[in-house]
């Protein structure tokens, strides 16, 4: 190796330790852009229990029979008994027996999560393409499919997080962990 | 071949004594060794490099509840049977997707963070890129792993088409506490909610504790860009947790003051017990292992030596030890291990063994840094429900028959 070949390295060393020992006290970088809270709006879809964020709009179970029987009978059966997708209703008082039937109805601790999962994820082939209403009345469907609700009641922003599931108070927390045995 | 064998002979004729002769002799009864791939020109070079073709059968298992109805949802299964060492080849980790692999332009995706922070945030991609990146190797378990070993009778199937929900990999990216102190957490935020851009939405919980402790926004796997099925452009990795909350495709983290609780933290993803009501927000994977080699439908060709392999890991932190039993437990001792000094990685064991010729009882049992020890099969199936299917870190036991045929069996 020439002299001047090891010259060459030897600064190039010292530049790359000069500018790790830089860097370690440099700011850390910040490429976020802020956002408005009106493009938020659009793609904000959680909904949490106490129903923050549902949007305008309302249905009926009766209403919700007829977007049920076009986007969602074909994959969880008539009346919700599923095949092949996932049973919707029954099962209510299953749960401690050797064959419990999870559904919507005997399971979900929350109405508002039928409403968000709807909403995000269904139908399969075509997401994001229900009405708000259609949501809310197939929704509504469900529940009445369940017996938790009247066949008329109204599901709207304000009467859809006070309905109370069966199974409410069925889950215990694990968060903070618990010590297990 | 006549003229190859006198320019042999020529050739040697030059060397004097005794090798000479030998070489003559050799040289004349046959023509040099070599297979029909020695004696012509190999292949060009490929971009992009695929396996051996004598190694094809090897792949993905797939179990797909809803069939051709929705090919993307349930899940492929790492062939951990036929893999070896820790990490495991991005074509074959292991994929879990509700509603199939989004084919998502970098360009177009962008990451959105708000709710409780100073500062509402949108990134896109390229400034992802820009963040001073950190690598770690994980393992990834998708909580129901396993469950195919819950049903009534034991599925005569390969290792990984029950045990294959667990993967190995060396993860390339930035801690998510960079973006969430970047927009400014707001003293109520208590966790976020993780959402990704396929077309389910899937969305989980997190504490904020775990997103600010070594949650990382993954963007290489094993040295490449992240496949699609693995969350490109970008996913939630967090490290010991169960795979589903480690959201592929992130599109929006939202700081809250409460659990979302939605679909896949409540009527999925949570551990029914006998009494009717179910754990949720259960979130480490706990300790566990399988042997891969030998295993179910395997055949032990012959007597003699056979070394037992296998995968150990735990969500709280190393493995410490893993024991193995070639008696059903009666029995066990320790195997050395590989990589038993990385967290939440998968962790190689091997035991060497001399088969007789006699039935043997496979198992292999891991004890975590923590002392948190793999339950025997009886003991995890009486805690739960009949139904339940997550978190099954249960023993896993092969026999093997006096014809050398492993099977699976519950012991």
């Amino acid at each position: 190796m020439s002299t001047r070949s090891r010259i060459a390295i030897g600064t190039v060393l010292t530049l790359v330790a000069c500018a790790t020992a830089q860097r370690a006290d440099q700011p850390a970088p910040r490429y976020g852009e802020p956002v408005s809270a009106a493009e938020l709006a659009r793609w904000d879809i959680s909904i949490p229990p106490g129903g923050a964020g549902l949007p305008a709009g309302s249905g009926t179970a009766r209403e919700g029979l007829k977007v049920y029987e076009q986007h969602c009978l074909a994959c969880h059966g008539a009346k919700g008994v599923g095949k092949p997708a996932d049973a919707l209703a029954g099962g209510i008082g299953s749960l401690a027996t050797k064959t419990p039937l999870r559904t919507v109805g005997s399971y979900w601790p929350y109405s508002t999560t039928l409403f968000d999962y709807v909403r995000r994820a269904m139908p399969l082939n075509n997401p994001l393409s229900l009405s708000d209403a259609d949501v809310y009345a197939v929704s509504a469907y469900v529940l009445f499919l369940n017996g938790i609700i009247a066949e008329d009641t109204v599901m709207n922003a304000q009467t859809l997080p006070q309905v109370k599931m069966p199974n409410r108070e069925g889950f215990i927390s694990d968060w903070p962990p618990r010590p297990r045995n | 071949m006549k003229d190859r064998r006198l320019f042999l002979r020529r050739s040697a004729a030059v060397v004097s004594g005794a090798a000479a002769a030998a070489l003559v002799g050799r040289a004349s009864a046959e023509p040099l060794a070599g297979e029909p791939w020695e004696r012509v020109y190999g292949a060009g070079f490929t971009r992009y490099g695929q396996p051996s073709r004598f190694e094809q059968p090897v792949g993905r298992h797939f179990g797909q509840p809803y069939g051709e109805l929705a090919p993307g949802s349930g899940a492929a299964l790492s062939p951990i049977e036929a893999l070896e060492g820790i990490i495991t080849p991005n074509p074959v980790h292991f994929i879990r997707s509700h509603s199939g692999t989004p084919d998502i332009d970098p360009k177009a995706h962008r990451l959105y963070i708000h709710g409780l922070v100073d500062r509402p945030l949108r990134f896109s991609v390229d400034a992802l890129l820009h963040y001073p990146r950190i690598t770690r190797t994980y393992f990834l378990e998708c909580s129901g792993n396993s469950s195919r070993a819950l049903t009534p009778q034991p599925a005569q199937v390969p290792a990984g088409a029950m045990h294959g929900n667990i993967s190995c990999a060396e993860w390339t990216g930035f801690p998510l506490r960079m973006l969430l102190e970047e927009a400014g957490v707001r003293p109520q935020a208590k966790w976020i909610l993780a959402e990704g851009a396929d077309s389910a939405h899937m969305s989980r919980s997190v504490p904020l504790e775990k997103a600010l402790d070594d949650a990382v926004i993954a963007l290489y796997q094993n040295g490449e860009r992240l496949r699609p099925e693995q969350g490109y452009p970008l996913r939630l990795l967090l490290p010991g947790w169960e795979g589903n909350m480690s959201v592929k495709w992130l599109r929006r983290i939202k700081l809250t003051d409460e659990p979302t609780h939605t679909k896949d933290e409540t009527s999925k993803y949570t551990d029914a017990l006998p009494d009717g009501r179910a754990l949720q927000f259960t979130f480490e994977m706990g300790v566990k292992s399988v042997i891969t080699r030998p295993s179910s439908t395997m055949q032990l060709a012959e007597r003699g030596f056979q070394e037992i392999s296998g995968i150990a890991w735990s969500g709280a932190g190393r493995v410490r030890r893993v024991e193995v039993s070639t008696d059903g437990g009666k029995t066990w001792a320790e195997a050395a291990l590989t990589g038993a000094e990385r967290p939440r990685a998968l962790v190689r064991f091997r035991y060497p063994w001399q088969w007789n010729g006699g039935t043997a009882l496979l198992q292999s049992c891991a004890i975590d840094e923590k002392g948190n020890v793999q339950p025997v099969r009886r003991d995890w199936v009486a805690r739960y429900a009949p139904d339940a299917r997550f978190h099954n870190n249960s023993i896993v036991s092969w026999a093997v028959e006096t014809d050398g045929r492993v099977k699976h069996v519950y012991a």
